[in-house]
């Protein structure tokens, strides 16, 4: 069993967000991590693997600068090898250029199974990876929050608006995998050893037969017209509890008569 | 000025009626085009159709029953192949709702814009406006090619309001062949009980956190919250954990909120939870570190013990009756 995880590097999240003033895109410079929400996927696809008896865990990523930090985390973890693509020709691309150039990375390889976070946790858009299954030509299931496999089919539970619905869909296909899913393991001091001569093939754009007009700020089809500081929400009373601060809140509730 | 067509994508819950996010879409539709239509798919869209025209939908097209599947493959191939496109399609931020706008956008070849809270019209083009870093920026775009433009937009962005219009006329939108790409389907249906109101309609609503130390805890919050006719709601960090089903998180990845009151529980307040919950009227927050980002935000802050608080909170309740 061959499984893809798509796996984004972000600045760490402790840290405030920017925007370039000039391109109003996220700035995604300095040292990038692995996003935390891709943990999972990298923890299910090693179970999956394993559970198959054979197979690889192959991570898929998309950064600037030959950025490799975050890639290093998941192999540490056990994934057994990485792609990169990173070219600045793709700074300022957007969720569907992102998943052209992905899915043209994919492509390269046979995976039985690609699997992504549901979104991620500094652009949150959330689309990416239902883009990619339709330019892979595959079913996706999204919100996957248990996942089997059994022969050439993916039981998954997947999450709704009023609970789950059990959906089935044959292999290849595309999952997206809640947090929770599984727990992600810590990776090894022999697993962070490990990783450091795992392989990560890097590639450029050209090496994927795109053309550079779908991707970058040109081929995102949107523009940002304007930023704006939102009016902040004022704090209010902060009351240590002494013992009685109970009263404060039955007091407050009281006022608006919710009591 | 404004846009000559909006279609909205109508989804509609197990028992057969319209989310009303959708009839929030169709309210703001209204206001930016002439004429808005919707898009509806199920067994039974004729009979939300009365509903559709009330919320200004002129025209339902009735993508039909999916046999099973999950709704983004079959009802974006059928959008993508009908005729007369609009200039926007409004799409509620739901699980379906953002499978199809992400199949759409590839059979289109056009972006698509998520976590939309705001929509206006600058002479006759549309601007999306979003909230970043945990709503605290607003960004404007604007689609820069042609139309339609995929927006896909957050509940509770619009008040829902009828204009009285007649029942929507219901025409047929075929599925082309969809292939493989289809191959996924709903073989069984779990809906989790809950109890008390909802969580996105409650008046109030009472949410715990990881504060709450262990899952067990978490029986003060749903006895507060009866106590006080809430929805009980939770924090992405004890969703995660196990000690909630998901359908109770409030925050980016779970439900928008805004409740007349919101008591935070033993929630420190991550940009994740606020966002969630930001927009309520007034706002409570009950935890120990008095250095906690969700202080910024309450109202009424107490800095103190949820397991000494919350059960005088609730035995003062009860002595009231």
């Amino acid at each position: 069993m061959n499984v893809a995880v798509c796996l984004k590097q972000i600045p760490d999240p402790a840290n405030p967000g920017k925007l370039d003033p000039e391109t109003k895109t996220l700035v995604r410079e300095g040292k990038l991590i692995m996003d935390d929400s891709d943990a999972y996927g990298v923890e299910m696809a090693l179970q999956l693997v394993d559970k198959a008896g054979s197979g690889e865990v192959t991570l898929v990523s998309m950064a600037p600068n030959d950025e490799v930090s975050g890639l290093r985390n998941a192999l540490a973890m056990g994934a057994h090898k990485g792609v990169l693509i990173s070219d600045p020709v793709l700074q300022g691309t957007d969720a569907l250029g992102t998943a052209k150039v992905l899915a043209a990375a994919i492509k390269r390889s046979e995976f039985d199974l690609v699997l992504c976070a549901t979104e991620s946790t500094d652009g949150y858009t959330g689309t990416m990876p239902v883009q990619l299954a339709e330019l892979l030509g595959l079913p996706a299931v999204t919100f996957a929050k248990h996942v089997e496999v059994d022969g050439s089919t993916v039981k998954v539970q997947r999450q709704t608006e009023s609970g789950y619905d059990e959906v089935e869909s044959p292999l290849p296909a595309v999952l997206t995998v809640t947090a929770g899913v599984v727990e992600p393991r810590y990776p090894s001091f022999k697993g962070i050893m490990a990783a450091k001569n795992k392989p990560v093939d890097m590639l450029k754009l050209s090496d994927l037969g795109l053309d550079a007009g779908v991707v970058g700020q040109a081929g995102s089809g949107q523009k940002i017209v304007s930023v704006a500081q939102a009016e902040a929400r004022q704090a209010g009373e902060i009351i240590e509890d002494e013992g009685d601060a109970y009263e404060n809140i039955v007091a407050f509730l009281d006022k608006l008569k919710v009591i | 000025m404004a846009l000559s067509t909006i279609w909205v994508l109508v989804e509609v819950s197990p028992e057969g009626k319209p989310l009303t996010v959708s009839l929030e879409l169709l309210t703001k539709a209204r206001e930016l085009a002439g004429t808005v239509e919707a898009v509806a798919w199920g067994p039974s869209t004729a009979s939300i159709a009365a509903t559709l025209g009330a919320y200004g939908a002129t025209k339902v097209h009735d993508v039909g029953d999916l046999a099973g599947a999950l709704p983004g493959v079959p009802v974006a191939a059928a959008l993508a192949q009908a005729g007369g496109l609009p200039d926007v399609i409004l799409i509620p931020h739901t699980y379906d709702g953002r499978d199809i706008a992400g199949r759409l956008s590839v059979k289109l070849d056009k972006p698509v814009l998520t976590n939309v809270t705001d929509l206006r019209l600058d002479g006759d083009a549309i601007v999306v406006g979003t909230a970043i870093f945990g709503g605290s920026v607003l960004l404007d775009t604007v689609f820069t090619g042609s139309g339609p433009g995929l927006v896909v937009v957050k509940p509770k962005s619009f008040a829902a309001e009828e204009s009285g219009g007649a029942a929507a006329e219901v025409v047929a939108l075929s599925v082309p062949d969809t292939g493989a790409s289809n191959g996924a389907k709903i073989v069984n249906r779990h809906v989790e009980e809950r109890v008390g109101p909802k969580l996105d309609e409650a008046d109030v609503v009472v949410s715990g956190g990881r504060g709450l130390g262990e899952a067990g805890n978490y029986q003060m919050i749903e006895e507060l919250a009866k106590l006080l006719k809430a929805a009980p709601g939770a924090s992405r960090a004890i969703v995660d954990a196990g000690w909630v089903p998901y359908a109770y998180q409030v925050g980016q990845t779970g439900k928008t909120v805004k409740p007349n009151v919101y008591i935070a529980a033993g929630i420190s307040g991550a940009t994740q939870h606020l966002v969630g919950m930001k927009g309520a009227k007034n706002i409570i927050a009950i935890n120990k570190d008095k250095e906690a980002p969700i202080f910024s935000v309450a109202d009424l802050g107490i800095v103190g013990d949820v397991h000494k608080v919350i059960p005088k909170l609730i035995e003062a309740l009860k002595a009231r009756g």
